[in-house]
Formats: structure tokens, sequence, C-alpha cells
């Protein structure tokens, strides 16, 4: 009875993911004034206006300017922000307009569309992150401890922020439901999270308050992978980002096969 | 084969509001088959249940032999939607939505673009392929929908209202591509308030009131049940006939009258009953079409 025009079980799903994927990379690059630039523009003002001109009258840190200690930060807000919001636009934009019905119709599964919105999400955020770290060697030269505790953190980190984003957008109805998170829990807890500071230099109760904001773990981890210092045991950080990808991960996959904000 | 088979199917929304009530219904495979009903009769949302888009309450719907529950993924396969509403990326390129339409359906992008330029051609779309598709007019889009559904080469095309606001021109096309399709073998379930739509196009029909399933069956059979018939009469000497009025004659103007007949009179007795009265029939027409009088005393009852 099923035409042979269709692929079946993993074939398909594994054509369905590249779908989302190239749908959502034409996407981002069609707006590439919206994704890339402002990204880049704001990084950069940080790295003149906190690195070069206030940097410069700060002591070093761990043995490495104030400029170099504050770029991987300022590469992960750029990665947790754009994978957010690339995953939050996409996929609101798809539920708004109606769209989200062509693959609710379809037979790919609830777990291809979380890998291919999210997919695409991680993306954008390691693209931009990339221009973010080659826009940082015009200011300094941050070293590279170990490559690959660098690449656990940023692509870890890009989809768990694009997973947040796919539960921002399932449970908005309206588009301001889009900023309310990034805008009142996201800035903050990413500016409060180590990028500009060690918390080793924080009183000791605000070092307990800030130990309690999950992004600290995610850019000192990252930052650990440049240095090879850290505030808090690599190994806690390691573990709090595997655990909050799979807790989002199975939140996700619940929402969408109670179909939720989608069916009904 | 049976392309739907439903039973029992019920839906009760969040509100509380119910849809469709234990809803029963058969469609054979290659049928062409009209849904009909008022608005919020439940049309929608039966064919909202069988793609997927609204979740049942209880009962079972299989397609094609697959349940649409426990074996989605098959069932899904086997359909194509045009529903009501454009419901595609008015950003994206026309060719860009169907090739996306069919990846998710498990066609790999260069099998696509072989179809998607198939379809477009036959549709009048190709020189649009390039362009967004918020470029085309209304009419176009409504042609996108139909292409879109038809990427997969699906079994079953179900169409939600396919010509609502579209002009007799394009219609007319539209019902003689449906037709095409259905007659290489597609089974097609349509829900349309043109019943003109229905009676010319479907062989089966099923008309839906508050849920339930009032009316199943051929559209011949269902005629030939039919109580009555009305028609309009335009006749000279229309003084003659003063002791017909009343009795299902009415009076419209000094030209014309209206006539209900039951059916087991035969309306060539009733113009000879004039003929005597010295009154001739100078043109007549049905008052309705016969669906469409079907359809309100249905509604009515």
């Amino acid at each position: 009875m099923q035409n042979n025009f269709q692929k079946t079980g993993f074939q398909a799903n594994w054509i369905a993911f590249k779908t989302i994927i190239r749908k959502e990379v034409v996407r981002f690059f069609r707006i590439w004034t919206q994704a890339f630039l402002p990204p880049v523009i704001t990084q950069t003002l940080y790295f003149v206006i906190f690195g070069s001109f206030i940097g410069s009258q700060l002591s070093e840190i761990n043995g490495i300017s104030y400029m170099s200690f504050i770029v991987p930060g300022l590469i992960m807000m750029s990665v947790i922000s754009s994978s957010f919001a690339n995953v939050v636009s996409s996929f609101f934009s798809s539920k708004f307009q109606r769209f989200v019905e062509e693959l609710l119709v379809s037979p790919t599964p609830n777990w291809v569309i979380i890998a291919g919105y999210v997919g695409g999400g991680a993306l954008r955020g390691i693209i931009v992150g990339t221009i973010v770290f080659i826009v940082s060697v015009f200011f300094t030269r941050p070293t590279i401890y170990n490559i690959w505790l660098i690449l656990f953190f940023v692509i870890l980190t890009a989809i768990l922020f694009s997973l947040g984003g796919l539960i921002n957008a399932i449970f908005a109805k309206k588009f301001d439901d889009t900023m309310i998170f990034p805008t009142f829990i996201l800035t903050p807890l990413t500016y409060l999270g180590g990028v500009f500071y060690s918390i080793d230099r924080l009183p000791e109760f605000w070092q307990k308050i800030s130990k309690l904001n999950p992004i600290l773990y995610m850019v000192d981890g990252f930052r650990y992978g440049f240095y090879g210092f850290s505030d808090v045991n690599i190994w806690y950080s390691v573990l709090i980002l595997c655990g909050f990808t799979f807790v989002l991960t199975i939140y996700c996959h619940y929402l969408l096969q109670k179909g939720f904000g989608m069916k009904n | 084969m049976n392309a739907i088979e439903i039973k029992n199917l019920t839906k009760v929304y969040q509100s509380g509001a119910k849809a469709l009530n234990e809803v029963n219904l058969t469609i054979k495979q290659g049928d062409f088959f009209a849904l009909l009903g008022a608005n919020g009769a439940g049309k929608s949302t039966l064919i909202n249940i069988l793609t997927g888009l609204v979740s049942k309450s209880s009962g079972e719907a299989k397609i094609f032999d697959f349940d649409i529950t426990k074996d989605s993924e098959n069932s899904k396969r086997m359909v194509g939607l045009v529903p009501q509403e454009f419901n595609f990326s008015v950003f994206e390129k026309v060719i860009d939505i169907l090739c996306t339409y069919a990846g998710y359906f498990g066609v790999e992008r260069k099998d696509a673009e072989i179809r998607a330029e198939e379809i477009l051609n036959k549709l009048g779309l190709w020189d649009k392929h390039n362009q967004p598709a918020m470029t085309l007019s209304g009419g176009m889009k409504r042609r996108l929908m139909i292409a879109r559904a038809l990427m997969h080469k699906p079994q079953l095309l179900i169409l939600d209202e396919p010509t609502a606001g579209v002009d007799i021109e394009l219609r007319h096309e539209m019902w003689d591509y449906l037709v095409e399709l259905n007659n290489s073998g597609t089974t097609i379930l349509l829900t349309t308030h043109y019943l003109e739509e229905a009676e010319q196009l479907c062989k089966n029909i099923a008309i839906l009131k508050k849920g339930v399933i009032v009316k199943n069956g051929s559209i011949k059979e269902l005629l030939q049940h039919m109580d009555s018939q009305t028609y309009i009469l335009t006749v000279n000497n229309i003084k003659n006939l003063q002791d017909f009025f009343g009795n299902g004659v009415i009076k419209c103007d000094d030209n014309t009258i209206e006539v209900t007949i039951e059916n087991q009179i035969n309306i060539s007795e009733f113009i000879l009953e004039l003929n005597k009265k010295n009154v001739a029939v100078l043109d007549i027409k049905p008052k309705n079409n016969r669906l469409e009088q079907l359809y309100l005393s249905l509604l009515k009852s």
C-alpha cells in the first residue's frame, strides 16, 4: 500500500532531521542582519568598554589580563542568547503562522522535531560564538588549555538553551511571551554568571548565592577550557550541564507528545 | 479495502464542548466522499483528528488499516491534507515550502524537487516556484496548498473547504484536477459549503449535525429518498391558477409560481393540470440544488 517514494524508518527520520536543519539554516541566513550583526556589535562594545577602557585599569585575574578573562564569558553570552532566540522565534512563528501543522500531520517523530529545532538553534549559537571569538582575537590573545572541554561546554550549552527556547515557544501564546524569559530571567542570570568577574572575589554570602546560578557553571567550565582555572570544580560543571540538558530534553518530548499548546 | 474506518469517535474539548459524538463512518478506497454540515458541526474536528492535529477523546479511527493512534506514523504517510486556512511560511519560496513538506514525509530533496516541478506545472504555478509565497494571489495560494498535500504521493487526500473564496474559473479547474486525481486512484474526502460541488464531484456523502452523522450514503440513493422537490415555473395566464394557490403552490410574481411536489407525483402530471387551465409553462427550474434541498431539510429536522 505504501509507496517507495517516501522512505521509512531511520532513513525517513534522517531526511526529516536534515530538512528541519536546512529550513532553520536558510531562515537564519535570510535574517543574517538580525541573527549575526547585533551580537557581534554588542560583544565588540563589551571588548572595547570593559576590556580596553576599564579592563586596562584592573589587576590581572589568576595571572591573565581582564580582557582575556572576559573573552570566554562574552562568547558564552552570545551562544546562550543566540541559541535561545533562534528556537523561540522560529518555533513560535511556526505556531503563530500555523505551519507547525506541516510537521504535526507528518510522520516525523517528536524526538526528530526536537533534534531538528535544537540542532538549528545550537548551530546558530555556535556560529555566533565563533564570530565573537574571532573578534576577540583583535583585542587579546586567548590561550587554549583544553579544546575538547571548550567544544563540550559550547556545544552542550547551545543545546541546553535551544531546548529552553523550544519550551518557551511551546508555552508562548503571543509574541510578548517569547520575551519574558530572556528579559527577566536569562539576561540577569547571564550577567550574574561570572562573565565579568571571578566569584572568588565576592563575599562568601554572594559566592554561595552565585553557585545557585546554573549559568555560572557553564561560563566557568568554558573558561577552564581556555585557561585551565575555574571557580568551581570542573566536574560539577560537567554534571550540571549534562543533568539540565537531559531533564529539558525529556520535558520537551513530554510537551510535544501531549501536543501542549498545539493540539486542541 | 477501506480508506477510512471510524468507530464511535468522540471528541470533547477542554471547554466541555462535544464536537463529535460516537461518530461511525466508513469510506472505501477510491471513493470521492463529501462531508457536509453547518459551521461548527464537527467536520474540521473530524478531519483534524484523522490527520493528527487534534487528539480524540474516545473511539477509534483507521486509515488504510493503520490505527491513527497506535500506528500514527504509517497512517500519516497515507494522508495529504489541504486545510481550510493558509498554513505555510509566507517568507519561504514556493519550491522550498513543497520540498520541506516532502522532507517531513521522508522524501529526499532531489526527488522532491522533481515531484514539485511536476505538480506545479500541472497546477500552473511552476513560473512562481522561486518566489516567496507572500507574493502569490489568493487563488495561487490555494493551489499551492493542494500541491503541498500531494508532494508525498498520498493515497488519501483530505480537503477542508478547498474552494472557499476561489473564483468560478479556478474552482472549475480545481474540480477537474480533483476528478483526475480520483480517477488515478486517490481517495478523496472533501468538506464543502458548496453543495453543487459535492453533488457534481462526489459519489458518497455524510451529513454531520452537532457532532452526529445524520445521513450517510450514496448521493443517488439519498436524493431518491427525498420527500418532495420545489420548482420555480414561469407561466402565462397566472390569473387562471387561483384554485391552485395554497397546497404547495405559491405565487411569486405575475409570471412566476413556486411549486412543491411530493415525490410520488410526477412534475409532468402537474404541468398537464396547468395546461387544462389554459396555462402554459414557459420555463421550469428547480428552486434549489437537490442536494441543497435535502441538506436543508435535514438541518431543519
